[in-house]
């Protein structure tokens, strides 16, 4: 074992943020205020996500950490070896062998199963935050269900670009009642967001838990005649040759010469272990990069 | 004190707390669902699973209610010694949970259901249950995919309770090691 009590928090923390977690899967898109710790790493770096993780995992949890769709960029690998050395737990890359994944702004391509549990890292919490700065008025408008400011952004977008231009943070509505950021996932990534798994929500410095039970209505804002489009870039996985997934694109020389890329880096090293080869890949060899 | 009030808590807490939490979670996020919890050997009349969910969520933070016959020297010297949790009455300052038997705790107006600005400020009531089967009521909501079934002891209440949506209580019903839930946004059907 190690010196640190099991998923590093204290009990009293862990207690504060499981009840915080209960409430937020009772009244789902509501913001549960919660006090959140100091953490060994920085705003920013995902500390609410953690906390939320640290309270939820059990000794044989199966962990995946993944930044932006990639589980080896620094951000997830950092939290990876947080919980392995504070929680003893086992840690994989495969999104289908997780029991619990923590991510940064994506949801896996793989459809989660309802023996999953997926943990947002969340930055701004409240989904009116820039339209209205005071937290006691957005609570007000969050009490009274008004909501139209959130729709005149939108419909700014549309007078300003002929379409809505939000393309991540697309806000939603939850069963109807609460308007919720999902997080800055991209827009295509929300209609995933009805689903078997736990959905939990965790934002640190803003002092804010939420959570989506399984299968619940989630339905991203739109207009009759502007109906929401979950957007990606026109083009197929350069690696996999996926058409389906959401893509990365990648500069890789200074002649303007680019290519596109899962960004879910799993799921396009599932697809090219199956064979899958795209317009710039090559074949894939076990334990090659 | 009774040397009895000192045993029966959590053998590793930090493990034993997780893994019922995640127990009491997924009966939460999954109304009907019942659920194993385990760890805890608290004295009569709470069962395992109502001993094992004041472990996991209780202490000098949350105000507890014990109706009826739960308000007994034995089980406030337990919940005393392994949760530091104060006892209090039902109402508007009172518990964040309250245990009993469905008799006792009602009636079920006198607990806080939250505020507009703050819903999550509401009781927790955990319900102890001669019985606990997937059978009876019907269950639609958040967390169901179709339909589920819960032996409520009734139906009227938790109707009127889904009404004041996003006010509201939020229930657990314990019975032996078994645990199952129902959040205010459960639609129950009889």
């Amino acid at each position: 074992m190690n010196e640190y009590n099991f998923a590093y928090l204290d009990e009293q923390t862990k207690r504060m943020i499981r009840r915080a977690i209960l409430k937020g899967l009772a009244i789902p898109g509501y913001q549960v205020p919660f006090a959140s710790r100091e953490m060994p790493m920085p705003y920013g770096w995902g500390t609410g996500g953690v906390q939320v993780s640290a309270a939820t995992l059990v000794p044989e949890d199966r962990m995946k950490v993944i930044d932006q769709g990639a589980d080896d960029t620094t951000n997830a690998v950092s939290i990876r070896k947080f919980f392995e050395r504070t929680a003893g737990v086992e840690t994989t890359e495969e999104t289908g062998r997780a029991t619990l994944i923590q991510t940064r702004h994506r949801i896996p391509e793989e459809t989660l199963t309802e023996d999953q549990i997926l943990v947002y890292q969340v930055p701004i919490p409240e989904p009116l935050r820039f339209l209205e700065p005071r937290e006691t008025e957005t609570r007000k408008m969050h009490a009274l269900e008004e909501y139209g400011l959130m729709h005149v952004k939108l419909y700014e977008d549309i007078s300003q670009h002929g379409a809505i231009a939000t393309a991540y943070a697309y806000p939603v509505k939850v069963e109807g009642r609460y308007v919720m950021d999902p997080s800055p996932i991209p827009k295509f990534d929300n209609p995933k967001m009805e689903m078997a798994a736990i959905q939990l929500f965790g934002a640190g410095r803003e002092q804010r838990i939420y959570a989506l039970p399984p299968w619940c209505e989630v339905v991203s804002l739109d207009f009759e005649d502007h109906p929401f489009e979950p957007s990606k870039a026109e083009h197929d996985c350069d690696l996999c040759g996926a058409g389906d997934s959401y893509l990365d694109e990648v500069i890789v020389d200074d002649a303007g010469g680019r290519m596109f890329v899962c960004s879910d880096t799993d799921y396009c090293r599932g697809r090219r272990a199956a064979g899958h080869v795209g317009a710039q890949g090559v074949p894939y060899e076990e334990g090659a990069a | 004190m009774h040397t009895e009030a000192l045993t029966g808590g959590f053998g590793d807490a930090p493990v034993d707390a997780a893994r019922a939490f995640r127990g009491a979670m997924n009966a939460m996020a999954r109304p009907g669902r019942i659920e194993d919890l385990a760890g805890a050997v608290p004295p009569a009349p709470l069962s395992v699973a109502a001993g094992v969910l004041v472990l996991t969520l209780c202490d000098a933070e949350t105000p507890v209610y014990l109706a009826g016959d739960f308000d007994a020297p034995a089980v406030r010297e337990w919940i005393t010694f392994h949760t530091g949790a104060p006892f209090a009455g039902p109402g508007p300052e009172g518990a964040m949970f309250a245990l009993g038997t469905w008799e006792a705790l009602g009636p079920l107006e006198a607990y806080p259901v939250g505020t507009p600005e703050y819903p999550d400020r509401s009781t927790t009531l955990i319900v102890e249950m001669s019985e606990l089967v997937a059978e009876g009521a019907v269950l639609r909501g958040p967390g169901i995919r179709e339909t589920a079934r819960l032996s409520l002891p009734e139906v009227a209440a938790f109707q009127r309770n889904a009404s004041a949506f996003p006010l509201g209580l939020d229930f657990f019903f314990t019975c032996g090691d078994r645990v199952a839930a129902l959040p205010r946004t459960t639609k129950v059907e009889g």
